[in-house]
């Protein structure tokens, strides 16, 4: 690194905000993407629109059991029903294979893994079998006509429950996730009745954990403090709850598979396909064009999406399996909750001193999600303690399989910590604006554990200046000075800091320049609402020097030729496939000119691209881009794609293959450096207005302020900006499970039991903006911001919460009217202060 | 037998023309006949293949049951009517803003359009374990899942409990009970008009019926006398989201006063016991009383006299306290007079539009 952190703190103060679009003809400027018009007319086609001929149907058998063995199963009476098909059951599918990833590393199988249908169910609502019929009607009556003979085994729905002495295991492995020698391994782990004291206090037990680190003198910390705070705080599992649901329809041709489903990410789908149904890559053709949301749920698709393809292969005829609202709450994945308490020492201006953290992450049936140690290191980033100590312990549950949901760890570890900072400022009569400036990062910033004795750090950050400017464009000093207490109308004001990863690196790109002059990029991008599917081939548009126009974008089918391309989770997207396209389009104005070389003479040194056409330095001859690409294709090899570039991924490869011959092909991988990890930041603001006879409060007003980097396409970023801090908001403001304790089974299991919010629940003139500054570790200067505003958007309203009711009304989000009208009553909280899914 | 809760099972729709024939349809087939108005209610339960009724009979074409007539005295409302037309009936606005206000706070837009004012009147409970399938007394069992130790029973009763502590969730009926309404109900034996608080039932009379419809009745109409035309009326609803939500209680109310006293009241409450509740104890307490927050504070408390809370929904009762409360002090003030509960109406008039 060749700044210290203070200096590039101080550059970071020097940077100044920029009008979007400052410097560029596309980029940072508003365009109409192409997919647009389908979308909002309807045209646009989902995995369920797809219809093939001779097409049947499956739908799944759930378990009613949250946790129990198939003993047997009776389908003899199904069976013999006109039109039925098929019966899928576990011994179906393939077992569970070791594969290899992108870097050539083997991932072992994990055998407490999710499979497609189990003979062994973790949760109520797990797929144990499926029916194909002829229609829907007659899968529905076949699997009435089914007998199902289960063993009931122990189960457990509450991690606290699990942990105590003599709880019950979700498994008989076990009930927490440890690390093995090949990976995550589950195994037991009960605390003492001693770590239980202060449960009934509202206070989270701290027994032994299973993973831990820190940093500094976190007892010097405390011990220096003017202000020592120790609180504990309860996040929702909350399902990602799709408009979409994993709907999926299969056919195969001559070997290959033809899957219709909606992902996340189209070209990274085929490889989880491959391995879940031990075939290779070129066997499987992904159509995904549309998809209805992920939020984290779909990064790769969902097992259970092979089983259309199971059964199709099985009755050779296509098979579409739609999934059912009820049945997207069980499968549709979910945000784990996340059970921390937090000591944290201030000084009197509310620097903090030290953080003392611990987490316990209610990881659901299957796979480890421990979202709480994730959330660690964004506590460490996103207030810079000098000393913090993380612990925790990830538990199985025989509740749904987690996964990641914007900003995994990142909301909790944010709407955990915020609420502490919150009641600091009050004791301390420190301005919370001034709170958050004094403890946020800046410039290269450090954070999480040492490794190897050096701590890692950001590329860069500017959060301190998107709070400046969004508690001015938010008047937050104004809103201070207003009455707070009208009649039983209390008012109330939050500030919350936020952050997530914002991008990866080395990925590739895909543009061919066809005979026509057209400009053709190729996109592995899943199209899942961001738009960053298109608005990242503008940077390569941008480089090349051409209007919009002459470009298309190639997505949604990997027939198609899709080059390697990052998975859409992590908001890695903008910040990964804009270096690739600016890579791509580099390399793509270098070929042009060999092209024109050696067609018109001369060296590639001599031209220049701009104006759709390459040409002599100085004026002369030239070559339109149409003649370009008729040129590369009488040329061959490396300019039409018949040879593809060594530094490409493998992937990249092939998808050159299919499209040799089409014009000039280039591909090219990113290679710019980077110093540092990339994060996107945000600071949100939030007023409320709570009815004191009622509980029942509305959020009156809401900014987010991004420090995102380069602004790419300001109409998607504000959908993002604003799209998710509502995410974030539904956490705060109602969105949970409910769960029945004594039978393991979810009660609240559709829309209007769940609660996903409205557009009526957030302010009507809900505010976003962003820095414009570049991050100067990438070439475009764009970042990531799907994630980055979730955490603030919750954190952001609990924080006006208690300004308006005082900080002893709630210990638990959501906050719902009852939450707070019942501690109002009271003058103390009455929540049941330890257990989400209440 | 395994279990699935989606797709419709199959049955024989009937789609009657008139009241006569879809009154003869219902007599015809009995207990095996469903009827279905606006569909809101019926198709979560077919399409969960919970109810599986032979016949299905389908009134939405029977004009004769939709719209808004003026009677001699006050109005008549088709039980086929939307809460959409009732919401923007201009004779409903002027006389009846009570019904217009309740029917404007029920679910979503969309909703609104396709539901019926006889099918929010006569709709099923919401209890999630009910809802769920479970088999509770309700459904024909021999348990209440939601009033155990652990039950998950924030949004239950705090009133009327008899085995079952699922709440009527209709947003109108109150409404409907504030302005004394009287339900038309068309039976083997003849047309039957009953008090509006009177059409429901309780557990303690018949614990798998909510409204005294047996098979073969159908409700035609709701009348609204003159009576309370033009009143004051007070109306709110609470509920956690803003739009798409069924209450967590709500209150109606509708008085005469008499310079700054109240000369006559109705108050009814819903969301809190198994039946629409009128509180005829508060309204005897309150009248000839100043409509007064002294008056409020008094019929709040009496109000929730003999409420008993279940593990999650003690909040239940300051909540019903202090919006009866309102209603009695603040009768005369428009629905949400929060400019916040306004703004959130406007905002979803304008998605509307």
């Amino acid at each position: 690194m060749a700044d210290t952190p203070q200096e590039s703190a101080m550059k970071a103060e020097q940077e100044k905000p920029r009008p979007y679009g400052t410097g560029y003809r596309l980029i940072g400027h508003d365009y109409k993407t192409p997919d647009l018009i389908a979308k909002v007319t309807g045209r646009s086609k989902y995995a369920e629109d797809f219809r093939a001929e001779g097409m049947l149907f499956c739908r799944l058998v759930l378990s009613q059991m949250p946790h129990g063995r198939i003993r047997r199963i009776d389908a003899s009476r199904a069976l013999a029903m006109p039109g039925v098909k098929a019966v899928l059951t576990a011994d179906d599918i393939p077992a569970q294979a070791d594969f290899l990833n992108d870097n050539g590393q083997t991932i072992k199988a994990n055998q407490w893994g999710e499979r497609a249908l189990t003979n062994e169910p973790m949760f109520f609502g797990a797929p144990i079998l499926a029916v194909a019929a002829v229609d829907e009607l007659t899968c529905a009556e076949a699997i009435e006509k089914i007998d199902i003979e289960m063993e009931p085994l122990p189960f457990v729905i509450d991690p606290l429950e699990s942990l105590r002495p003599g709880g019950k295991n979700p498994h008989a492995d076990g009930n927490v996730w440890t690390r093995g020698k090949s990976g995550e391994e589950l195994t037991e782990l009960k605390w003492t009745d001693a770590d239980f004291a202060e449960y009934e206090q509202g206070r989270l037990p701290m027994g032994k954990p299973m993973g831990e680190w820190s940093y500094g003198d976190v007892e010097g910390g405390f011990r220096d403090a003017a202000l020592v705070l120790d609180e504990s705080f309860v996040t929702p599992d909350v399902s990602h709850q799709c408009l979409e649901p994993r709907t999926a329809m299969a056919y195969w041709q001559n070997g290959k598979l033809y899957l219709h489903t909606g992902t996340q990410s189209t070209y990274q789908t085929v490889p989880a396909i491959a391995r879940w149904l031990n075939l290779r890559t070129d066997q499987v053709v992904l159509i995904s064009e549309y998809t209805g949301g992920g939020f984290g749920s779909k990064v790769t698709g969902t097992v259970i999406m092979i089983i259309p393809a199971i059964l199709s292969r099985k009755l050779n005829a296509p098979v579409m399996m739609r999934i059912s609202r009820e049945e997207e709450h069980y499968i549709g994945r979910a945000r784990p909750s996340v059970l921390g308490r937090a000591k944290i020492g201030f000084a009197k201006d509310g620097r903090i001193t030290a953080i003392d953290y611990y987490t316990v992450t209610n990881s659901g049936g299957y796979e480890n999600n421990d979202n709480g140690a994730s959330s660690a290191g964004i506590v460490s980033l996103l207030y810079q303690p000098p000393a913090m100590r993380w612990r925790g312990v990830s538990v199985m549950t025989n509740t749904p399989t987690r996964s990641a949901q914007s900003a995994p760890g990142g909301l909790q570890g944010i709407t955990i910590i915020e609420p502490i900072l919150a009641q600091a400022a009050r004791k301390l009569g420190v301005d919370q604006v001034a709170l958050r400036r004094v403890n946020s990062p800046e410039g290269k910033a450090e954070y999480g554990p040492p490794s190897h004795g050096q701590r890692t750090h950001v590329t860069s950050c500017f959060l301190k200046q998107a709070l400046d400017l969004g508690a001015e464009q938010f008047q937050w000093k104004e809103r201070l000075a207003r009455p707070r207490r009208v009649g039983s109308k209390a008012r109330g004001v939050g500030v919350a800091l936020s952050c997530y990863v914002g991008g990866t690196i080395g990925f590739d790109g895909l543009i061919v320049i066809t005979p026509e002059g057209r400009v053709r990029f190729h996109s592995g991008i899943g199209n899942l609402g961001t738009e960053s599917v298109i608005d990242v081939h503008r940077a390569g548009a941008e480089v090349l020097g051409v209007p919009w126009e002459i470009c298309d974008v190639v997505w949604g089918d990997t027939s198609k030729g899709m080059p390697y391309t990052c998975a859409s989770g992590g908001s890695q997207t903008t910040h990964a496939m804009t270096r690739a396209a600016y890579a791509v389009a580099t390399e793509c104005k270098q070929k042009l000119k060999e092209v024109a070389a050696k067609s018109l003479g001369g060296s590639p040194e001599d031209y220049e691209v701009g104006n759709a056409r390459v040409y002599r330095k100085g004026g002369g001859a030239g070559l339109s881009f149409a003649q370009a690409g008729q040129k590369a294709i009488a040329l061959g090899g490396i300019y039409d794609g018949h040879e593809a570039p060594d530094d490409v991924h493998k992937a990249t490869r092939a998808a050159v293959a299919a499209v040799a011959g089409q014009g000039l092909v280039v591909a090219a991988r990113d290679k710019a450096p980077r110093d540092g990890n990339t994060f996107s930041y945000v600071a949100s603001f939030a007023e409320v207005e709570v009815d004191l006879d009622t509980g029942k409060y509305y959020i009156t007003d809401f900014l987010a302020y991004g420090d995102v980097g380069t602004v790419l396409h300001p109409h998607s970023l504000g959908g993002q900006m604003l799209g998710r801090s509502t995410l974030g908001i539904a956490h705060a403001i109602g969105q949970k499970w409910v769960y029945d304790p004594e039978y393991g089974a979810p009660v609240a299991r559709r829309f209007y039991q769940n609660k996903p919010p409205t557009i009526l629940d957030v302010p009507v003139n809900m505010q976003w903006a962003a820095l414009n500054i570049p991050d100067p570790e990438t070439p475009v200067g764009a970042r990531g911001v799907g994630e980055p505003p979730v955490g603030g958007g919750c954190a952001s309203i609990l924080n006006a919460l208690s300004d308006a009711l005082g900080d002893d009304n709630f210990e638990r989000a959501p906050v719902y009217a009852d939450t707070i009208l019942a501690s109002y009553e009271a003058g103390r909280p009455l929540q049941h202060p330890l257990m989400a899914s209440i | 037998m395994a279990v699935i809760r989606d797709v419709m099972p199959a049955f024989d729709l009937l789609q009657p023309e008139s009241a006569g024939d879809a009154q003869k349809l219902l007599q015809q087939h009995g207990s095996d006949a469903w009827v279905m108005a606006g569909g809101m209610d019926s198709l979560d339960w077919l399409k969960d293949r919970i109810k599986k009724p032979g016949v299905l009979v389908d009134l939405s074409g029977v004009e004769e049951l939709k719209g808004v007539r003026a009677t001699g005295d006050g109005v008549e409302i088709g039980a086929m009517t939307t809460l959409t037309e009732i919401a923007n009936h201009p004779g409903i606005r002027k006389n009846y803003g009570l019904l217009a206000q309740a029917v404007e706070l029920v679910a979503s837009p969309q909703i609104r359009n396709q539901a019926t004012l006889g099918g929010n009147v006569s709709q099923d409970v919401r209890c999630w374990y009910y809802r769920g399938g479970w088999p509770c007394y309700r459904a024909g069992g021999n348990i209440c899942f939601a009033d155990t130790p652990v039950g998950r029973n924030r949004e239950h009763a705090i009133f009327g409990a008899n085995r079952c502590v699922a709440v009527h969730p209709s947003d109108s009926v109150p409404a409907l009970i504030a302005l004394d309404a009287k339900f038309v109900v068309q039976t083997s034996g003849g047309e039957r008009v009953v008090d509006a608080e009177d059409y429901f039932v309780g557990p303690e009379d018949d614990i798998t019926r909510i409204n005294m419809l047996r098979p073969g009745d159908l409700l035609t109409a709701i009348r609204i006398p003159a009576a309370w035309a033009g009143a004051r009326f007070y109306f709110e609803k609470v509920r956690d989201r803003n739009v798409w939500d069924f209450p967590l209680m709500n209150v109606a109310s509708a008085a005469r006063l008499n310079g700054g006293t109240i000369a006559e009241i109705r108050i009814a409450v819903n969301a809190v016991s198994p039946r629409p509740m009128r509180l005829q104890a508060v309204e005897a307490a309150v009248r000839g009383r100043a409509a007064d927050a002294d008056t409020g504070e008094m019929a709040g408390k009496l109000a929730v006299e003999g409420a008993v809370p279940l593990q999650y929904n003690a909040y239940k009762i300051p909540l019903m306290r202090n919006l009866v409360k309102r209603a009695v002090a603040g009768a005369g003030q428009p629905q949400g007079s929060s400019t916040l509960a306004s703004n959130a109406l406007a905002q979803e008039a304008t998605c509307r539009s």
